[in-house]
This record gives structure tokens, C-alpha cells and sequence, in this order.
């Protein structure tokens, strides 16, 4: 069958109302396509959660003023990247009030979030059908022409997967197979409820400004992943993020290791007297070059945002939104080129692949290829934390034993730490170049 | 150190649109052979898994947060996961 001929019922349908679905959506209709936007959650955002620090300068090629409009919580000024032990933590706490202007990152609360970016579509002309679930796609001769919904059938000439971390679409596009559990994270999190001046007070912040943790060691029970603690408005999010592969080897649950985080000595004084809002979880990706080096598209179908593997953790910045954006950005400008040539075979499709490669989803998948491989060194998670605690303790405390230099200081703390001073520097070399 | 209740309680301050169909089904037999079974009564955050007296595995769907960490983990066949219907499961309010 021509083309031509069929009969569709908008130009392009996108399954999955969160950041990438919503911005490629947008950035269609804009460019005059019609758009229907399926979301499944009764309203759009229902269904998603992230841990909510968001990398937002891309959305400003879509919303000029984003920081300004948006829905947004607080704008990370300050980062602070911590070792937790059982009985001590060692923390790079960096301000910076340049990340401030212009706004670098930001923390969302997605049910808020992507309400709004969903109205945003509305006001664009996307037709957002929310409370709907896509079942599978619809083919013809090998090209995906549309998504069935229960008894219902839509068509359209262009269909984009934004359909998560899960994507049964992209699956049953035969573009994913089963993850290995080793790609996957879980992250367990709570939106911990606290009156604007203390957190102000308690995390030493003003105005907009917020602080991010990234946490790593006793937080997970020494489980490769990590922790991470995010100031908003008037909450705190707050939780882990488990490797599966390691959450199972090593016998733990997830609930309980959540909650050793959020009870633990460092942790539990930044919580105190909150009230919780929200408990919730999401799979997350931990390997986000391994995935997205599956293909991207079929016939008649693109696969964007977490769908696709756009999820980067580079040790201090774990980054998914940001990618997703980009990823939305780039498969817009693919279809609307196919639109031009009226075609949307394999070829057409696959020029999201240089679409990519021109922003910086592709550069930085490629350039942080190694990261989690390097992520995946148990040290990491153990002892390095332990080894700088130790050092410094040595230091701090003056216990009326005679002092030694702090070469000396160090020499001991390396004799009796797991770490030899060789692997240390082997992996500081290796971070290097992975990082 | 300030309380924030047990998983049970936590979720009951969730927002959800209970279904009265399930979304998930555990193939019993397969589940005990495998240990898939004990393994999602540890892994889930919502604790929608639980082991039974006689070793099967309970499923209480309602509680379901929708991550998906059962259906990367279990063992081919041993579960059976979908998400729920559309509009049904989990509202977030926060996110």
C-alpha cells in the first residue's frame, strides 16, 4: 500500500508523557505536525519519579524561559559529593553561586513537572489522551503504523516510544531484549516534607538555591549504587539507588537498606521532625552506553529517553532529563525531515542516529562509555571512603601521641587500609580517563 | 531520630486507583524452583511479595509502585508483570 494512502489519525503518535516524550511532542507541533500524546497515568506525571536533580539548560532550546515558567524546586548551587562509613563520612562540598546564573541544574518533583510540560503540548496543539495504556504496536509489512489500546487502534505515519525504563514497546520492537541485571538500578526514595526555613537553615541555602548530595559507601550498605539527598521548595528527596545485580548477590532488601540510609547518623539530622509525603521507586539505568548501543529505530518507529538507555551516572552527575530532552530534540528533527521527504522507512528513521550524534546525548554517551565499568569497582563502594576518613582522623585527632607528617599520616592509613597505594593510584588514573 | 513508619504505612499515604483485575501473576511452581520467589520478597521496595506458610508466594498488586525491579530480576516465566490498566495503579503526587 502507497503511503500515501493510509489513513492516519495524526502524523505522529508518542507513547509516554515524561520528559522525552513531552519535549519531542512539543517540539512537533511546533513545527506544525499533529501529535497525539498517550500517557497511561490518569494525569499526566502520575506515573513518574525520578531521584530529581535535572541538568536544564537544554530545555531552553524548547522553553526559553524554563527556570522561570516551570514548575521548578530549587537551583543547585551547591554539591557535595560524600563517603559515608558506618560511624563517619568524608565530604567535597562545593559552592558556587556561578551555577546560579545562568540556572545550570535545578531539583523537580515529576508529578508537578510534567503536568505542566503537558500543558505546555496542550497549548502547542498536541492532543494529550491521558489514563490510556498502548498495549503493542500495530505493523504493516514490517512498518509500524500505529499502537493498539485495548480494542482501539490509532495510526499515524510516525510512531516514538517514550514509554520508560520498562519499554515494552521497544521490546516488542524486537530493539531490546531482557536487560542484564547488571545495566539496571532500583532507586527507593522519599519526599520528606520540611518547612522552607529550616531547610534554608538546616542546609545552609538562600532564596532558590538548593544543595544536591551524591552519596556513596555505608549509604547502600556498601551495595554498588549509592545515595543521594536533594533539597526542594519545602521537601527533601531522598534515597538509594541499588545495582540489581549486586542488591541480589548480596542478599539485601531494598526497603531495609532504605531505610538504613534515611536512620543513618549523618543522614537522620538533615531529616529531623519531616513529615513524609511520598514513598515511591523506579528503575533506573546503570549503564546507559551499554543500552543505548542497541538500535534506535524501526521502520516507522523511534525510541527516545529512558526507552532508549539515555541515563548517564558519571560518579558526581547522574544525568537522565537532560538526555532525554536531547534525545526528544533530536528524533523531532528526524521526523520532520521524513515528513519533508514524505518517506519513513529504515533510512529515514536511522538519521536519528546523526541527529544525536550531533548534540551532546550522543558526545557524552560516547565520552562517558567507560564510566560504568570503572563505577563497578567494589572500592568505590568500601573502602576508599574508610582510607580518607582514616587519614583525616589521624590527622584531627590530637589524642597526646606524637604527631607524624601528613605523608607519614598517610603512609599509615594506606598500611592498614584493603587499598594498596598502587591500586589507589591505578584507579585515579583510570578514573581519569573514565570520568 | 525522626520515625517515617514501615513500608506498609508509607504506602498508605500513597495515592493509588486500585483495579480489581491483577497485573501481576507468579507461576508458583517455577518461582519456588528457581528462588524467584524469595528473591521479590526481598528486592521489592512496595513489599508486594510475601511468603506464604506452604511456600507460595502472596501477591498483593495493589501496593505495586510500578518500577519493574521483579520482572528485570525474576526468572524466565516465573512472573508475569504488565503494567495496569490505563489510569489504574500508583498516582504520584510528588514524583
Amino acid at each position: 500500500m502507497p503511503e500515501e494512502a493510509l489513513e492516519v489519525d495524526a502524523d505522529v503518535i508518542v507513547i509516554g508523557g515524561g520528559v522525552a516524550g513531552t519535549v519531542c511532542a512539543h517540539q512537533l507541533a511546533q513545527a506544525g505536525k499533529q501529535v497525539i500524546l498517550i500517557e497511561r497515568g490518569g494525569q499526566p506525571g502520575a506515573k513518574n519519579l525520578s531521584g530529581g536533580i535535572f541538568y536544564c539548560r537544554v530545555m531552553e532550546q524548547v522553553f526559553p524561559d524554563f527556570v522561570g515558567e516551570a514548575p521548578v524546586e530549587r537551583r543547585i548551587t551547591r554539591n557535595v559529593l560524600s563517603f559515608l562509613n558506618p560511624t563517619s563520612h568524608f565530604n567535597v562540598d562545593y559552592w558556587d553561586q556561578r551555577l546560579a546564573d545562568p540556572v545550570n541544574a535545578v531539583t523537580v518533583l515529576r508529578a508537578k513537572l510534567d503536568a505542566w510540560l503537558a500543558e505546555q503540548c496542550e497549548d502547542a496543539g498536541v492532543m494529550v489522551m491521558p489514563g490510556i495504556r498502548v498495549d503493542s504496536l500495530l505493523f504493516e509489512n514490517g512498518q509500524v503504523v500505529g499502537v493498539k489500546a485495548g480494542e482501539d487502534e490509532l495510526h499515524a505515519h510516525v510512531v516514538v516510544a517514550a514509554d520508560g525504563v520498562n519499554s515494552f514497546i521497544a521490546q516488542q520492537a524486537g530493539i531490546r531484549a531482557k536487560e542484564p541485571a547488571q545495566n539496571l538500578a532500583v532507586g527507593v526514595k522519599s519526599v520528606i516534607g520540611l518547612p522552607e526555613k529550616v531547610i534554608e537553615d538546616r542546609f545552609n541555602v538562600t532564596g532558590n538555591d538548593g544543595v544536591a548530595y551524591a552519596l556513596v559507601g555505608d549509604c547502600t550498605k556498601t551495595a554498588a549504587g549509592g545515595g543521594f539527598l536533594y533539597t526542594n521548595k519545602e521537601s527533601i528527596s531522598v534515597g538509594v539507588v541499588l545495582r540489581l545485580d549486586d542488591l541480589e548477590a548480596k542478599g539485601l532488601t531494598s526497603s531495609e537498606v532504605h531505610d538504613h540510609f534515611l536512620g543513618h547518623p549523618a543522614i537522620a539530622p538533615l531529616l529531623r521532625d519531616g513529615e513524609l509525603l511520598e514513598y515511591g521507586c523506579h528503575l533506573t539505568i546503570e549503564n546507559g552506553p551499554a543500552m543505548a548501543a542497541h538500535d534506535l529505530a524501526r521502520p516507522g518507529l523511534l525510541i527516545i529517553g529512558d526507552a532508549a538507555g539515555f541515563t548517564l551516572n558519571t560518579g558526581l552527575t547522574i544525568r537522565g532529563m537532560d538526555l532525554a530532552a536531547g534525545s526528544g530534540i533530536a528524533a523531532a528533527k528526524t521526523i520532520i525531515k521524513a515528513f519533508e521527504r514524505g518517506s519513513y522507512g529504515q533510512q529515514d528513521m536511522d538519521d536519528y542516529k546523526k541527529q544525536l550524534g550531533a548534540t551532546f546525548v550522543g558526545a557524552d554517551m560516547k565520552t562517558y562509555a567507560k564510566a560504568p565499568n570503572f563505577l563497578e569497582v567494589p572500592r568505590m563502594y568500601q573502602d576508599y571512603g574508610l582510607l580518607l576518613t582514616d587519614i583525616f582522623h589521624d590527622i584531627y585527632s590530637c589524642d597526646t601521641t606524637p604527631r607524624k607528617h601528613i605523608a607519614a599520616t598517610a603512609a599509615g592509613a594506606f598500611k592498614r587500609s584493603k587499598v594498596k597505594l598502587l591500586t589507589a593510584l591505578g584507579d585515579m588514573l583510570k578514573a581519569a580517563r573514565a570520568l | 531520630m525522626t520515625i517515617f513508619g514501615d513500608v506498609t504505612q508509607r504506602l498508605a499515604g500513597n495515592t493509588y486507583v486500585v483495579d480489581e483485575q491483577s497485573h501481576i501473576e507468579v507461576n508458583q511452581e517455577i518461582a519456588r524452583k528457581t528462588g524467584t520467589g524469595k528473591l521479590l520478597v526481598r528486592v521489592c521496595p512496595a513489599h508486594v511479595y510475601s511468603e506464604n506458610e506452604d511456600g507460595t508466594i502472596g501477591v498483593l498488586f495493589a501496593a505495586c509502585l510500578e518500577c519493574g525491579t521483579c520482572r528485570a530480576l525474576a526468572s524466565p516465566d516465573a512472573l508475569t508483570w504488565h503494567y495496569p490498566n490505563g489510569g489504574f495503579g500508583i498516582a504520584f503526587r510528588e514524583g
